[in-house]
């Protein structure tokens, strides 16, 4: 059986460098779902919000009457060059799916965790959120940066504060299987 | 037949393609839950088993709440039956289009069909060629609604392989799979078309996700425990379960041909069926 996710709250501080890769996790609180151009104007213009301790939802969600509809993840990898700047400014943590590059592996160094959610998962993700807030709308409702409480959304330790990244570990798997067939 | 008869036809086949969708966007076959069932049972990771649980969960509370399992809802490819009796018109198409363009405001979906070039977005997933509709004839009139996300169909492949490669229609496949990794959103389902033409192999591999998934014949088993053997697992997070199907269907190709077409499907392998009531 899968044993007892670990209870976050935002703001997060130090208990998220205990964590490793592999650990459940079930997150509780305020997050900012940020896509590619919330990321381009934040860095021009600054971040709207209180990073320290902050966490980045990879989130394009459909919102309806001012209600989370559905939220699933979209793909993290394409803010690989675009998550330095939130990590020092106090990020601890980053939500999406896929996992990112080796580059944002060590920018999450000794400060931060990447926390996977299941893909498609959008009905799930919508009961355990309430919308508080937006900024940049102008943006769209895909790219805006909303703020979404969470309740105990089921996540798991994908890169940990430690150098683990479960998605590298796992292609390395694939290409040396992949491997046998090149050699055929 | 008089004109009346094909006006509530039209209106008819509109109402069944809205349902239709509504229906697949919410609810997935009770073949396809079963063998997410079956391999959450079987997953022996525990990573893997918890993005199962997730999954598991986000079925029932689409369910529940009435809501799309996933918010990229697709773009809709649409499978007619059309009996004897029905003509094949221009009307027939308008009214599918009818249905899309109601399921895109009530449901609703998310308007995701735009121009190829300008990317301007229609806003009610119609557009040229959109929806695909497929037509065939048969004793009953039924709509066959198959929503297709973005995630999975980026990964798919074509390739025109040599006819003495017949031995590597697997290896295309896996390298398939291999190259998607995490992004298609495993556990995916695979199907595959192997003959016919260039065009005509994809179209089968298409089909061929409408086929019973937990009826695999030896050949299908082999290519998705060959697959299953990458590790790349539910969401890319490692696991037993990279794919949870692969269907195959054929046709008949040139001597001097082999296409071998791959469609990837995540584990929301959507589509519903309803008889248009007339």
């Amino acid at each position: 059986m899968t044993p007892k996710p670990v209870q976050l709250r935002t703001p997060l501080g130090e208990e998220v460098l205990a964590l490793n890769a592999g650990d459940h996790v079930e997150l509780s609180g305020l997050v900012y779902t940020a896509r590619d151009e919330a990321h381009l104007r934040m860095q021009k213009e600054g971040i709207p919000f209180d990073p320290k301790g902050a966490v980045i939802y990879h989130c394009g969600p459909v919102i309806q009457d001012k209600r989370v509809v559905a939220a699933g993840p979209t793909t993290s990898a394409r803010m690989n060059e675009l998550s330095g700047f939130l990590i020092d400014k106090g990020v601890r943590a980053l939500i999406g799916k896929g996992g990112m590059g080796t580059r944002v592996l060590g920018q999450l160094k000794n400060k931060g965790v990447y926390l996977a959610f299941t893909g498609g998962c959008a009905a799930l993700a919508a009961d355990r959120m309430s919308l508080k807030g937006v900024f940049f709308e102008v943006l769209g409702m895909a790219e805006a940066v909303w703020v979404i409480e969470l309740d105990r959304l089921p996540l798991v330790v994908g890169i940990d504060s430690h150098g683990n990244d479960i998605f590298g570990e796992v292609s390395k798997h694939a290409e040396a299987e992949f491997g046998r067939y090149r050699k055929s | 037949m008089k004109s009346t008869d094909q006006t509530r036809i039209h209106k008819a086949l509109a109402e069944a393609t809205f349902e239709a969708y509504k229906s697949a966007v919410i609810r997935l076959p009770p073949d396809v839950l079963r063998v997410i069932e079956q391999a959450a049972a079987a997953e022996t990771n525990p990573v893997a088993r918890g993005e199962f649980a997730n999954i598991l969960q986000n079925i029932t509370m689409a369910g529940k709440l009435g809501v799309p399992m996933c918010q990229d809802t697709g773009v809709p490819v649409i499978y007619l039956t059309i009996p004897p009796d029905v003509p094949l018109t221009q009307e027939l198409y308008n009214a599918v289009a009818e249905g899309v363009r109601r399921a895109t405001k009530e449901v609703p979906l998310r308007p995701n069909v735009v121009d190829p070039i300008t990317r301007h977005n229609t806003n009610d997933n119609t557009g040229l060629g959109m929806p695909a509709i497929h037509v065939k004839p048969g004793e009953k009139f039924t709509v066959t609604v198959l929503p297709k996300g973005a995630g999975a169909e980026n990964m798919s492949r074509i390739g025109m392989l040599l006819p003495s490669q017949v031995g590597q229609i697997e290896k295309f496949v896996v390298e398939t799979v291999y190259l998607a990794g995490s992004r298609p959103c495993p556990p995916i389902v695979i199907g595959v078309g192997i003959g016919g033409t260039f065009d005509g192999a994809a179209a089968l591999a298409k089909e061929a996700l409408l086929q019973p998934l937990d009826q695999m014949t030896e050949y299908e088993r082999g290519i998705l425990a060959s697959v299953n053997r990458l590790g790349i697992g539910p969401m890319g997070l490692g696991g037993d379960t990279t794919a949870l199907a692969v269907k195959v269907k054929t046709a008949g190709c040139h001597t001097a041909s082999l296409p071998v077409a791959v469609n990837i499907q995540c584990w929301a392998n959507r589509h519903a069926t309803v008889e248009v009531k007339r």
